[in-house]
């Protein structure tokens, strides 16, 4: 690797108490961020990819959640052992995160301005004058058209799209090293998708920021990220760079979600998809979790959880399979396919 | 040539802005202004656009849930908006609707029995109960889900279940038509895969007619015969898939197909950026409602834009339509 990563993640633990029982809703996640690249987050709901983002934070309430363990690494410093008051300096200002839904995320009694300028007196220590200045160069930055008065309006007077941006200047405040993007397009229109896509990633490229994006759409993966990871209930299942990802996904569950997508097929023929529906995590089964949906599923997959195996010869892809553990039963599986 | 299912002429809709205390009318909200169409017989009609540009309210006026200001809507041949209570009793046996939040759909406090039973009991196809309980059970496993869950409530489902659920209650009464508001798009990719395959199947089965609502292209594509682009309540393309998905002609069309995220990080497409946003249809621009984005603008289309039809140099037909100066 070229340079060293920004943020560092090793065996990322996260637990809630349900019922009696502590369940890992994150379980032993482990990834670097690098500055100026993308890493996404991919994944069906109720698979743990926005818990991870919060337990990086540390934004999960405990109770129910128990006290993340691993590491986060983010400048020789680990996230995880910091007192609150030493975290909250780290907290939306090196490390910042824009949600899914920018209307419940905007307080609705206060004009996006004065929210703006709250941040920047938080943040950058800029009152009065001056931070008005800032808050007006942040909103141009995002391509808020005529942002001195947009600057009075209350956010349900601003669109869907025009919402986000707000959104995105308000986490740009404090020039963070890491952004997390919690499915940043998921509520707008595919052609403002589009452009909150770019805005996003031309901001990237200025400032070498890392992104973590956290998404379930594979088009949203191919347009902006640099590397992938794949969940399901609550494990990384595949991790590879997009490219690798994309021509020779491994993992049966990546299969199946891209042989799901319906702008892979013709029109009206029958669509794959995989059987039955992501478990809640009080029910993940035993072994590897996705056996019960797994159309090669082996006597060992729901016995034993599978280690991370080396696919091929690039040097970071990797898939959570017993499918390639190079033994006799897993090769002729493969050699048959399933799907 | 057969008649088409339904046909409609020059539907709108405006919603009346009031104000003050004495409730005075002050404008109105063009949701659909001006919309022909005509759906055949096992046909699925696509209809897309973004947010706002009244792909719902169509739904809903073609089952006259809301009242349309005017314009006339034919069902087999006869005018639902002139018809009666009793006669439109009829019509609402044969023409369904199914949302995009199950859960929001579906009462929590009913059973599942209740809740896809009740139509047959009010509709006199059934008349015992254990008539009905034997439709619901039939009705089930047509969806793909075991007659044990008419016992069960909403809740105890996951989000797909409860979308079979209501295709089952929209199909309970054999219908010939059914609206599709958004059905598949608020589901996970597995998920949608699912239901995708059932409405399918269930069209070839039934017989069905599907007006299919989506914002979502990639649905739009896979599952419709003929499409309708609609922008600020007025058409703005119209024609088969192949010729819509293939050949758009409207500059709209083709910034939205271009927005399409890509299959395959390594592919390079020429994507149309379009700037600003939908303006609000209280005060829509004049003429062709797209000029105020479209990169292509002129003077000339403040009026009212001609339409145009792509001839298949095959087979001599008209393939599609389209509203555009260019």
């Amino acid at each position: 690797m070229p340079n060293k990563p920004i943020l560092t993640v090793r065996n990322l633990t996260t637990r809630l108490q349900i019922g009696n029982q502590p369940v890992a809703v994150v379980d032993d996640l482990s990834f670097d961020l690098f500055p100026g690249k993308t890493l996404a987050l991919v994944g069906e709901s109720g698979c743990g990819k926005s818990l991870t983002a919060l337990s990086l934070l540390r934004l999960l309430p405990t109770p129910p959640a128990l006290p993340s363990t691993g590491e986060v690494i983010y400048n020789e410093i680990n996230l995880l052992s910091l007192t609150e008051k030493e975290m909250r300096r780290i907290r939306g200002k090196k490390i910042s995160m824009i949600f899914q839904d920018p209307s419940s995320a905007l307080n609705p009694v206060y004009t996006i301005g004065s929210q703006l300028m709250e941040i920047v007196g938080l943040h950058l220590n800029l009152y009065g004058e001056e931070a008005f200045a800032r808050t007006i160069e942040l909103l141009t930055e995002v391509g808020i058209p005529s942002p001195k008065e947009r600057f009075l309006d209350y956010p349900h007077q601003l669109s869907g799209g025009m919402r986000q941006r707000v959104m995105i200047a308000m986490a740009l405040i404090s020039e963070p090293d890491i952004l997390i993007a919690d499915e940043p397009t998921t509520a707008l229109d595919v052609t403002i998708q589009g452009q909150i896509l770019t805005l996003i990633r031309s901001i990237q490229q200025k400032r070498g920021m890392a992104v973590l994006l956290i998404t379930h759409d594979m088009g949203i993966v191919s347009e902006i990220a640099d590397d992938v990871i794949v969940m399901y209930a609550a494990q990384a299942v595949e991790s590879a760079d997009v490219i690798t990802l994309f021509d020779q996904m491994s993992h049966p569950y990546t299969q199946g979600l891209f042989a799901s997508s319906p702008s892979r097929h013709k029109s009206k023929e029958h669509l794959y998809s995989i059987k039955g529906t992501v478990p809640p995590p009080s029910l993940f089964p035993s072994g590897c979790h996705f056996h019960p949906r797994c159309p090669y599923a082996m006597e060992r997959c729901k016995q034993v959880s599978p280690p991370e195996f080396k696919i091929g010869t690039n040097q970071q892809h990797y898939a959570k399979c017993w499918l390639y553990d190079g033994s006799e039963e897993s090769s002729e599986k493969l050699r048959k396919g399933a799907l | 040539m057969i008649p088409p299912l339904i046909k409609v002429k020059g539907l709108k809709v405006h919603f009346p802005i009031v104000s003050g205390i004495m409730r005075r009318v002050v404008g109105s909200i063009k949701a659909l202004d001006g919309i022909d169409l005509e759906l055949n017989k096992k046909e699925v009609l696509g209809i897309v656009g973004e947010t706002g540009c009244g792909k719902s309210t169509l739904g809903r006026a073609i089952l006259r849930l809301v009242e349309p200001t005017e314009g006339s809507i034919e069902f087999s041949g006869r005018d639902i908006l002139s018809q009666s209570k009793e006669e439109l009793q009829q019509f609402r046996k044969s023409a369904q609707i199914i949302f995009q939040n199950p859960f929001a759909s579906l009462n929590p406090r009913k059973t599942i029995l209740e809740s896809i039973g009740e139509s047959l009991l009010y509709h006199h196809i059934v008349d015992t109960p254990e008539e009905q309980k034997e439709r619901v059970a039939e009705v089930l496993s047509l969806v793909g889900l075991p007659a044990s869950a008419m016992e069960r409530h909403p809740h105890e489902f996951s989000g797909g279940q409860q979308q079979r659920i209501c295709i089952g209650r929209a199909i309970a009464l054999n219908p010939l038509f059914i609206v599709c508001d958004e059905a598949a798009s608020a589901l996970d990719v597995s998920v949608q895969a699912q239901i995708l395959n059932l409405l399918q199947e269930l069209k070839e089965k039934l017989s069905l007619s599907y007006l299919f609502i989506s914002h979502d292209l990639s649905l739009i594509r896979y599952l419709s015969d003929r499409v309708i682009v609609l922008y600020l309540g007025k058409v703005m393309e119209t024609g088969s898939v192949q010729a819509i998905f293939e050949n758009p002609q409207h500059p709209y069309t083709k910034a939205l197909l271009s927005a399409i995220p890509k299959n395959h990080p390594r592919e390079t497409r020429q994507r149309v950026v379009l700037h600003g946003e939908i303006p609000s249809a209280r005060n829509p621009p004049s003429g062709c409602p797209f000029r105020t984005r479209c990169p292509y603008a002129q003077p000339i289309c403040a009026e009212l834009p001609p339409k145009k039809v792509i001839i298949d140099v095959a087979t001599g037909l008209p393939t599609h339509e389209y509203n555009c100066i260019l």
